[in-house]
């Protein structure tokens, strides 16, 4: 079975539900001026179905309604071959304009900055927003690339032997953040 | 889940229903690609591609230079004229020469069947047949999957008409395998001089009849009669041919009403196709060229991962 152990548990579905309430009250305090004009884009694959949560939080709270998109960033990666076996592309859905927008960007877990280094790469290459904020659920640090998120679920100090595990329903049919460490 | 594995994209024939399925999965997400405003990802920088083209063609050569270019990949085109074969060196040797200037993918066209087959095996670089002789043309096969299933949403279970020379065509051989391998039934409609009986072990029902051809049919698929490959008489003349075999909005009355039509181009109009057809609703000829792109953008990025991966196990190897 999976080499891997569960080591503790950092949010349960509760847990994880509030955290993605208090992010979109964070999100909407910061962008309260144009809020409506806010792109919310979210990074295949748990990114997007966070971004997906925001906006429907922030529309629940405010009433607006967001743009929605969503990016897949395996073509722009610099580790392709490095990943065990071939990368699957998903297919990047951002059907409007971001030109001059204010983009906020969402991802699972932030931890070297690579995979944001190649969103940002790719977000420019669709126009030039006016801004790009980060929304992350997890920030488990180890950073190679000066990158930080503007807006952070839970800072989580780990080791790099850790794996930080984050699940949703729709995915993986349960709502949590684990970490997991590689059985001896 | 499937993985790529193989260096070179030679045939339909030798791929599994799993490996058709991943290049069809991939094109789809490349698609979107070519409707951004800058049609561009870096995922190939670096890498070179070179087209080689030993018979006409304007759609697969721009198609595979754009589909190169669009990943971000060095793309160069050699004109036969041009090249050394004129004076008189080997296919091979050629192509080991492009192989030492460190090219990665070499994308070849060519009249001699298996000629494609004969670079992979004496090459290490990476080998797409765009097309030898009368074998295999497996991009165009892929896109016309592509373009069958995107528009009907399956190919299981649905009746496929390939119509005109199919002796000749490469098109015809790429679509019969992939077409069967991914359940779709498949008739072969042609004069009789024209429709090889081998095709029928297959599981292909062949036809001379094409009203009989587009009965029940939910796509049929034109063909161009290629009198540059016919030795012989093997119809009396291309205005006999068009009067039995040239699909008419009258041929098509007793038609299904969501029929698709597609031709790989290019088109003899008022030969094989009446220009009413071509651009007629039942048409998605112009949808084949787009997802053309896709599909080549697909195969140029699967084969080149595959070879990235074995050079570095390679490396780790020694």
């Amino acid at each position: 079975m999976s080499p891997f152990r569960e080591k503790s548990k950092i949010l349960d579905g509760e847990g994880m539900e509030k955290t993605v309430i208090r992010l979109a009250h964070e999100i909407v305090e910061k962008n309260q001026k144009d809020l409506g004009g806010l792109v919310i884009i979210g990074i295949m694959t748990r990114g997007a179905i966070l971004a997906q949560r925001l906006s429907e939080a922030i529309r629940k709270m405010n009433g607006a309604t967001l743009t929605l998109g969503t990016l897949d960033i395996t073509l722009y990666r610099d580790d392709l071959t490095q990943v065990a076996q071939s990368p699957v592309v998903h297919e990047t859905r951002i059907d409007f304009d971001i030109t001059d927008r204010k983009v906020v960007l969402v991802d699972d877990v932030l931890f070297t900055g690579r995979t944001v280094r190649c969103a940002l790469d790719e977000l420019i290459d669709f126009g030039r927003p006016r801004t790009i904020q980060l929304v992350v659920l997890i920030d488990r640090g180890h950073r190679d690339f000066p990158i930080r998120a503007d807006y952070v679920g839970k800072n989580l100090p780990t080791s790099l032997q850790e794996i930080v595990q984050v699940r949703f329903q729709e995915t993986d049919g349960v709502d949590e953040v684990v970490i997991e460490e590689k059985e001896r | 889940m499937t993985q790529w594995t193989r260096k070179d994209l030679l045939a339909l024939e030798e791929l599994s229903e799993k490996e058709i399925r991943l290049v069809l999965e991939t094109a789809y997400s490349f698609k979107e690609i070519s409707a951004r405003p800058i049609k561009k990802v870096p995922t190939l920088r670096g890498k070179t591609v070179v087209n080689l083209f030993f018979e006409p063609s304007t759609r697969t050569r721009v198609s595979f230079e754009l589909a190169a270019k669009r990943l971000s990949a060095d793309a160069m085109n050699i004109a036969v004229q041009d090249s050394s074969l004129s004076k008189g060196e080997t296919l091979k040797d050629m192509a080991r020469n492009i192989e030492a200037m460190k090219v990665d993918i070499l994308v070849m066209r060519h009249p001699s069947p298996g000629s494609c087959h004969l670079l992979a095996r004496s090459l290490k670089i990476a080998v797409v047949n765009a097309g030898d002789g009368s074998h295999e043309h497996p991009t165009q096969g892929l896109l016309d999957l592509m373009t069958i299933q995107e528009k009907k949403g399956k190919l299981e279970g649905l009746k496929v008409s390939i119509i005109g020379d199919i002796l000749h065509s490469r098109v015809a051989r790429s679509n019969l395998w992939g077409l069967v391998k991914l359940g779709a039934q498949v008739t072969l409609c042609g004069p009789k001089t024209l429709l090889p009986v081998a095709c029928e072990r297959l599981n292909a029902r062949t036809t001379c009849d094409l009203e009989e051809a587009i009965e029940g049919a939910d796509v049929l698929n034109i063909l161009r009669v290629q009198l540059e490959r016919q030795h012989g008489c093997l119809f009396p003349s291309i205005r006999e041919y068009a009067q039995k075999f040239c699909v008419t909005p009258e041929r098509l009355r007793k038609a299904k009403k969501d029929l698709l039509i597609l031709h790989p181009g290019p088109m003899n109009r008022g030969v094989e196709i009446a220009p009413e057809v071509a651009d007629g609703p039942h048409s998605v000829i112009l949808d084949q060229v787009t997802h053309g792109i896709a599909v080549r953008m697909a195969v140029l990025f699967l084969v080149s991962q595959a070879n990235s991966i074995r050079k570095e196990r390679h490396e780790v190897s020694v």
